[in-house]
């Protein structure tokens, strides 16, 4: 095993373990549709990135939280509904993005490149993925009563705009990561597909969150193998790996009822 | 005016004065003042909008107030709201539930006892049960911490008549046991006269506080309630 595939595999599984937790958190919060969004806005980001030759997830970061903060700004001033500032914000960003970059630059942008992850980019991927999987580790049990009911946690003295700019600062760091690996276009599916199989599964709220961290793992492991005796690019394979265990889920699901 | 806070046995937990709050402008709760004495019930009665969640919460600090609302100190307080949706979009388990708020185990066990179920509930599921047994549960989760004070919102919405009844003989059996004072909204005039030992009348601004026995006059409940007061006035008549 040559070293630049095995450092890419150790970011991959870091990172789809991580996108796989956060995953069910967004998913306990109806809230797994907003990565979607959120990812396009990361693109101008990436495309200043590739244009000044920059790490993407960097330029991706800065623009994800400049564009969530902005999303929220907009919504209090405008009393415009989320989804309008979003679809506003999410069609300027592209338009903006393919503005500048070339028909290559743009494809990375879209569906990730992960040929330039070396031992350094790795290394730091793998730092950030274990930062970002115990600050969702710490506002977890909150976030969750939030969700349950936001009077409870209010009555429990919970901080609810310091817990919601936390899971904010969560996700624009795990679709910065995300964004290397599968692009802007699937990384919503990094999210998304873990939970959604977990919960298809799991009994009891532990569980789900081992499960949802297990198939972000495995997808990431089997898509970036898979790719490399393919050739077929790794923001398919893994979305599609992971898009196969989510129906096994549906099957077993369905056997247990 | 009965403003000091001692520490005696009926001593006042809570002092509420002149309270006013004010949302988007329109006013839900005027001029309000009442003392809560500890192990006392009392009840906030009105008709639907009267604004006695609002109050609840204000008293939670939730919303912005005029006026003065003075807790004892080191008062500890447990609030069970109302409408609280069933759990649908992720699995968790009773115990799991539990546990957002504590990890000790022999006191969430000791709760599941007190308010009537054994351990082997713990490992179901929040989204299998009842609505009264979900009620149950919040009440539970209300007491961790061993709260001075049980803040409870319309403790009969969504329950049929017989576990209405045992809602409030559960909660006469914790008041006993935990030695807890309450301090519950309800629009249910029944509840007044069963469980409480002070009612206040409120719809927006207080129309009438004192023993229910006392206070609760066709007249009062005729200001309070305006067109539905004869199945009132039929009920009280009893």
């Amino acid at each position: 095993m040559d070293i630049n595939f095995f450092s890419i595999l150790i970011s991959g599984i870091f990172v789809g373990g991580v996108a796989g937790y956060l995953g069910s958190l967004m998913l306990s919060r109806k809230m797994t549709i907003i990565v979607d969004p959120l990812s396009h806005l990361a693109l101008p980001g990436v495309a200043l990135a590739l244009i000044f030759q920059k790490d993407v997830s960097l330029g991706a970061f800065f623009f994800l939280f400049f564009g969530a903060i902005l999303i929220w700004f907009l919504e209090q001033k405008t009393k415009l509904p989320t989804e309008t500032i979003i679809a506003i914000l999410f069609s300027v960003s592209l338009a903006v993005t393919f503005l500048f970059l070339s028909e290559h630059e743009i494809e990375e942008a879209l569906i990730g490149d992960i040929s330039k992850i070396g031992k350094i980019e790795s290394l730091i991927t793998v730092l950030i993925s274990l930062f970002v999987f115990f600050l969702v580790q710490r506002i977890y049990p909150k976030l969750t009563l939030i969700s349950i009911s936001e009077d409870l946690a209010r009555a429990e003295k919970i901080d609810l705009k310091k817990y919601q700019f936390l899971y904010l600062l969560s996700i624009s760091a795990v679709v910065a990561l995300g964004v290397k690996f599968v692009g802007g276009l699937l990384v919503a599916g990094l999210t998304a597909l873990p939970a959604a199989s977990a919960r298809n599964l799991a009994k009891g709220l532990n569980e789900y969150k081992k499960l949802a961290i297990f198939f972000g793992v495995i997808s990431a492991f089997f898509g970036i193998f898979l790719s490399k005796t393919t050739g077929i690019l790794p923001a398919f394979l893994i979305i599609f790996v992971s898009a196969f265990f989510f129906f096994i889920s549906l099957i077993i699901r369905s056997f247990k009822k | 005016m009965k403003e000091r806070i001692l520490k005696n046995k009926n001593s006042s937990i809570l002092n509420v004065r002149g309270l006013t709050v004010s949302l988007n402008r329109e006013k839900i709760i005027c001029n309000l003042s009442f003392e809560l004495k500890r192990g006392e019930v009392l009840t906030i009665l009105g008709p639907n909008g009267a604004g006695k969640t609002v109050l609840l919460k204000t008293l939670l600090g939730m919303f912005p107030y005029e006026g003065k609302i003075e807790w004892a100190k080191g008062i500890k307080i447990g609030y069970v709201p109302q409408r609280v949706s069933f759990v649908k979009d992720f699995p968790i388990s009773i115990k799991e539930f539990f546990e957002l708020k504590t990890k000790n185990e022999k006191e969430i066990k000791e709760l599941l006892r007190l308010i009537g179920f054994d351990e082997t509930f713990l490992n179901k599921s929040l989204n299998q049960i009842s609505s009264g047994q979900y009620q149950r549960i919040l009440i539970a989760f209300a007491l961790i911490g061993n709260p001075d004070v049980l803040l409870f919102d319309e403790p009969t919405t969504g329950i049929d008549i017989s576990g209405e009844e045992t809602i409030y003989q559960l909660l006469e059996r914790l008041k006993k046991e935990k030695n807890l004072t309450i301090l519950l909204v309800t629009h249910d005039l029944s509840i007044v006269f069963k469980f409480s030992d002070y009612v206040i009348c409120l719809n927006k601004c207080p129309l009438c506080q004192g023993k229910p026995t006392e206070v609760l006059s066709p007249e009062n409940l005729s200001k309070l309630y305006g067109q539905e007061i004869r199945f009132y006035e039929h009920y009280h008549g009893h």
